[in-house]
C-alpha cells in the first residue's frame, strides 16, 4: 500500500531515513543539505525513531563520528554538501578503506571559491575516487528509492562499502514532487538487520581497527578494495530488480530513455536528465530522434554497460556538471571516452561542461546539444572536443 | 583503591614487544590507565607515536578492542563508538557495561584535534580522554606544538643567532581550558605519581559524563636524556611546578600533590637537552621569562584550589 505525498527531495530524505531508522546519524547542516538535519532532529525529538543522533561540531566530525559508529557494529548515516562534503575528504577514504557501509545524502552544490551555494556536481566528482559507491538521482522519488538500496548495497557482505546518494541542490532538494513511499514495514523488512561480522563493541573479541599498514600489506589490502567496488555492479543491479519487486520500480545502472530510436546519444546525470528527456519528446514532434543515456551509478563506473548501450551510435555527448581543472573534459566524458578506446567502430564523442554554480541549464541548452550532434553526425567531425553550455565568453 | 601489589597482579592490556622507544612516557601512562580499569573498554587513539609504535600491521599491542581513525579526530571517533554503544544497549543488542578511553598526543589534542575534543566533551559523552602530552609533534620529528614550553627546541624552533631562545611563545593551558566546559571531571597527571594518575582514572571513569586528564609524557627522543630518567624528569617536573597534580570535581579544584619544598626549575631544564641553550648566560633573560611564566600559572592554579604555593 505505497503512500503518495507531495515532497521535496529534502523532506523525502529525510522521510527516507525515518523509515531506515539507523542506529546513529551523525550530521552538521549546510544549505542546501540542511532541511534533511532539521526534519530528521524533529522525527527525534518525536520520537519517531529509534536513531541516536549526534549533532556534531562540524563535517569532520560527522564523518569520524560515522566511523566510530559503523566500526562499533551499528547503522550510521549522515548528509551533507559542497564544502561540508569537503571538510570530511580525509574521512571519506578512511570509511571506504576500513569498509563501512555509511549511507550520505550528498546534496550537489558548487565548491567554494567563490562560495556558491547552488548546484552543481564538483563535491561528489571530486570525491569520485575516495571508494564510495556513488548514485545520483533525477527526482525526488530516485532520492527516496536510492537511499532505500544504497543501505541494502552497502551491507552487502561481498561489498561493505559506503555509499553517497547525490541529487542535485535546490533544483531536488527544494522542489516539491508527487513521490510513492513504502510503507515503514516494508522498507524495514527490505533493508533487514544490520549484523557485522567484526564489530568493535565486540570485546570479548578485541580486534584493532586502523593499524598502521605499510609497503608490505597496504598494497595488498587496496587491492581488496578495488576488488570489492568491482563486484559492486552486479550487486547493484540485484537490488535495483529486488526493489523494483516490492515498489514496482526497477533500477539499475544506467536508464535508457529513446535510446534505441536514434544513433545521437545524450549522456546525462542529475536532475538535468528529467529537462533533457521532455526536450528529447518536443524534438521528437519535430522528427527529429535522440537517444538519452541517464548514467545513474557513477561509481563504480559502468564502463561495460556504457560500451554495450552505445554499440552503433554515431555521435555521443556527454554532459558534465563539474570542471576537472586542466583535464581534456569534465570527468563523465573522460570515462566515457576511455570506456569506448577498444571499441573498433567507436561514436564520436564531445562534451559539454554546464551549468556550474547552479547556472540554469534549459531545453533550449539541450535543443542546441542535439542540434550540435545532428551536425558531427552530417560531417562526421567534432569542431570542438569541450564545450560550455550557457556561459559568457 | 587496590594496592600496588594488587595492581601488579592485574592482566595488562597493552602487551610488550611494542615499538615505543626505550623509556617513552606514552607506553608507561597506557599500562597505568589501562590497569585503573575494572569494566571492559575500548579505546581509540589519534595518529602519533603511540598508535603508529603499537599497530604495525599486522600487530598489535592492545589487547582490547582499539581504533584508529586519523590525527585529529579521535574524541569524534569514540564519540561515534559511545554513541553506537547507546542505540544498540538501547534496543538490547548488547547488555555488557563498556567504557570509552580516547588517547591523544598532545599535537592530536592541543592543535589540530581540539575543535572534534571540545565538540565530544560540549555534547556530553561518556568517554574518558587522555592526552599524553609530550610536549611537542614527536611521531613527525619533534615539531613544536602549543603545548611546547616557551624556550625550548624542537626542529621548527631551533635556537638560532636571530632567535636564541628557541620556541617564543608560552605553551597553552589545555587544562584550563578543557575545565572552562565544565565537564564533571578534569585533572592533570603525571606518570611519575602512578597511584594519583590511576586513582584520577577511575575517577574519571566513574563519572557519568565527559572526563579529560592531561598526562605529562616525558619523552627521551626529543627532550633529550637517557631512556632511564623518564620517571626521575616526570617527578622533577611536577617537583619544580612545571606541572601541577590537580583535579577539577564539577567545578572545585583541588591540588592532588603539594611539593613540600618548590624546586628551582633549572633542575628540570638542566636534565633535559632540549633547554641546553636556555641556560647559557647570555640567553638569561629567556630563562627568567620561564621561571616567571611557569610560576604564574602554578599560583593561579592553587588559588582556584584556595591553596598558596
Ligand atoms: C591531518 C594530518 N596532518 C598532519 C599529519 C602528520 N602527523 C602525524 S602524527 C603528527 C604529530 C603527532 O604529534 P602528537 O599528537 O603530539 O603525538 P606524538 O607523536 O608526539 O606522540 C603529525 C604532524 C597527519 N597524520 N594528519
Ligand atoms: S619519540 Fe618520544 S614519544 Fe615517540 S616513541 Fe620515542 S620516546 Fe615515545
Ligand atoms: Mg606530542
Amino acid at each position: 500500500m505505497a503512500r503518495i505525498e507531495a515532497l521535496t527531495g529534502d523532506e523525502v530524505a529525510a522521510e527516507a531515513m525515518r523509515q531506515i531508522n539507523p542506529d546513529v546519524v551523525a550530521a552538521y547542516p549546510i544549505t542546501p543539505q540542511t532541511e534533511i538535519v532539521q526534519n530528521f532532529s524533529q522525527f527525534v525529538a518525536d520520537g519517531k525513531v529509534d536513531t541516536e543522533m549526534i549533532r556534531v561540531e562540524s563535517e569532520h566530525s560527522a564523518m569520524s563520528a560515522c566511523v566510530g559508529a559503523a566500526s562499533a557494529g551499528a547503522r550510521a548515516m549522515t548528509a551533507t554538501s559542497a564544502n561540508g562534503l569537503a571538510l570530511m575528504w580525509e574521512i571519506l577514504y578512511i570509511a571506504a578503506s576500513y569498509r563501512l557501509p555509511i549511507v550520505m545524502s550528498v546534496v550537489n552544490r558548487a565548491l567554494s571559491g567563490p562560495i556558491n551555494i547552488h548546484c552543481d556536481h564538483s563535491d561528489s566528482m571530486g570525491a569520485r575516487d575516495s571508494g564510495w559507491i556513488q548514485i545520483y538521482s533525477e527526482n525526488c522519488q530516485e532520492i527516496y528509492d536510492n537511499l532505500i538500496q544504497a543501505v541494502k548495497i552497502g551491507e552487502n557482505k561481498k561489498l561493505l562499502l559506503p555509499v553517497m546518494v547525490c541529487f542535485d541542490g535546490f533544483i531536488i532538494s527544494h522542489g516539491t514532487e508527487r513521490v510513492e513511499l513504502l510503507e515503514d514495514e516494508v522498507v524495514r523488512k527490505f533493508i533487514g538487520e544490520f549484523k557485522p561480522d567484526y564489530p568493535l563493541l565486540d570485546v570479548d573479541h578485541p580486534l584493532t581497527y586502523g593499524p598502521l599498514d605499510l609497503f608490505d600489506y597496504y598494497f595488498e589490502h587496496k587491492r581488496q578494495q578495488i576488488e570489492a567496488i568491482d563486484k559492486a555492479p552486479d550487486i547493484i543491479e540485484q537490488v535495483g530488480r529486488d526493489y523494483g519487486r516490492i515498489s514496482g520500480r526497477t533500477y539499475g545502472l544506467l536508464e535508457e530513455f529513446n535510446l534505441e530510436k536514434s544513433d545521437l546519444v545524450i549522456i546525462v546525470t542529475g536532475s538535468t536528465a528529467g529537462t533533457a528527456k521532455a526536450t528529447i519528446l518536443e524534438l521528437k514532434e519535430q522528427g527529429i530522434d535522440v537517444g538519452i543515456l541517464k548514467i545513474r551509478v557513477f561509481r563504480p563506473f559502468p564502463y561495460q554497460q556504457i560500451k554495450e548501450a552505445l554499440k552503433g551510435k554515431v555521435a555521443v555527448a556527454v554532459m558534465d556538471r563539474s570542471a576537472s581543472f586542466g583535464a581534456l573534459g569534465g570527468p563523465i566524458f573522460t570515462e566515457v571516452r576511455s570506456a569506448l578506446y577498444e571499441e573498433d567502430k567507436k561514436p564520436l564523442v564531445v562534451n559539454y561542461i554546464y551549468g556550474l554554480g547552479g547556472r540554469e541549464t534549459t531545453v533550449e541548452h539541450i535543443k542546441k546539444v542535439a542540434h550540435d550532434l545532428l551536425n558531427i553526425k552530417k560531417t562526421g567531425k567534432v569542431e570542438n572536443l569541450v564545450n560550455y553550455l550557457g556561459v559568457r565568453e | 583503591m587496590p594496592s600496588l601489589k594488587e595492581l601488579s597482579k592485574k592482566e595488562e592490556l597493552i602487551s610488550r614487544g611494542h615499538r615505543l622507544c626505550p623509556g617513552c612516557g606514552a607506553g608507561i601512562i597506557v599500562r597505568q590507565v589501562l590497569l585503573a580499569t575494572d569494566v571492559p573498554v575500548v579505546a581509540g587513539c589519534a595518529t602519533g607515536c603511540l598508535e603508529v609504535a603499537t599497530t604495525i600491521y599486522p600487530y598489535t599491542a592492545w589487547k582490547i578492542p582499539w581504533i584508529h581513525s586519523a590525527f585529529e579526530n579521535v574524541a569524534a571517533t569514540i564519540s561515534g563508538v559511545e554513541t553506537a554503544y547507546r542505540a544498540l544497549k538501547k534496543k538490547g543488542k548488547i547488555d555488557k557495561d563498556i567504557r570509552f578511553i580516547a588517547f591523544g598526543g598532545d599535537g592530536g589534542t592541543y592543535d589540530i584535534g581540539i575543535q572534534s575534543l571540545s565538540g565530544a566533551i560540549e555534547r556530553g559523552h561518556r568517554m574518558l580522554y587522555i592526552c599524553y602530552d609530550n610536549e611537542a609533534y614527536m611521531n613527525t620529528g619533534i615539531q613544536r606544538s602549543s603545548a611546547s614550553p616557551m624556550g625550548c627546541h624542537t626542529t621548527t624552533t631551533p635556537p638560532g643567532k636571530a632567535i636564541p631562545q628557541g620556541k617564543s611563545e608560552n605553551r597553552k593551558d589545555l587544562t584550563q581550558i578543557i575545565a572552562a566546559h565544565h565537564i564533571p571531571y578534569v585533572a592533570q597527571a603525571c606518570p611519575a605519581f602512578h597511584m594519583d594518575l590511576i586513582r584520577k582514572v577511575q575517577k574519571a571513569l566513574s563519572v557519568d559524563g565527559p572526563s579529560f586528564i592531561n598526562i605529562l609524557s616525558p619523552c627521551p627522543r626529543g627532550w633529550r636524556y637517557p631512556a632511564n630518567k623518564t620517571i626521575e624528569i616526570a617527578k622533577l617536573a611536577v617537583l619544580t611546578g612545571f606541572w601541577p597534580l590537580y583535579e577539577v570535581e564539577n567545578g572545585k579544584y583541588r591540588i592532588t600533590y603539594k611539593p613540600r619544598k618548590r624546586r628551582p626549575l633549572r633542575e628540570f631544564l638542566e636534565a633535559q637537552g632540549r633547554f641546553k641553550h636556555l641556560l647559557r648566560e647570555e640567553n638569561k633573560q629567556f630563562l627568567e621569562r620561564l621561571e616567571r611564566e611557569v610560576e604564574e600559572r602554578e599560583r593561579e592554579i592553587f588559588a582556584k584550589a584556595g591553596e598558596q604555593i
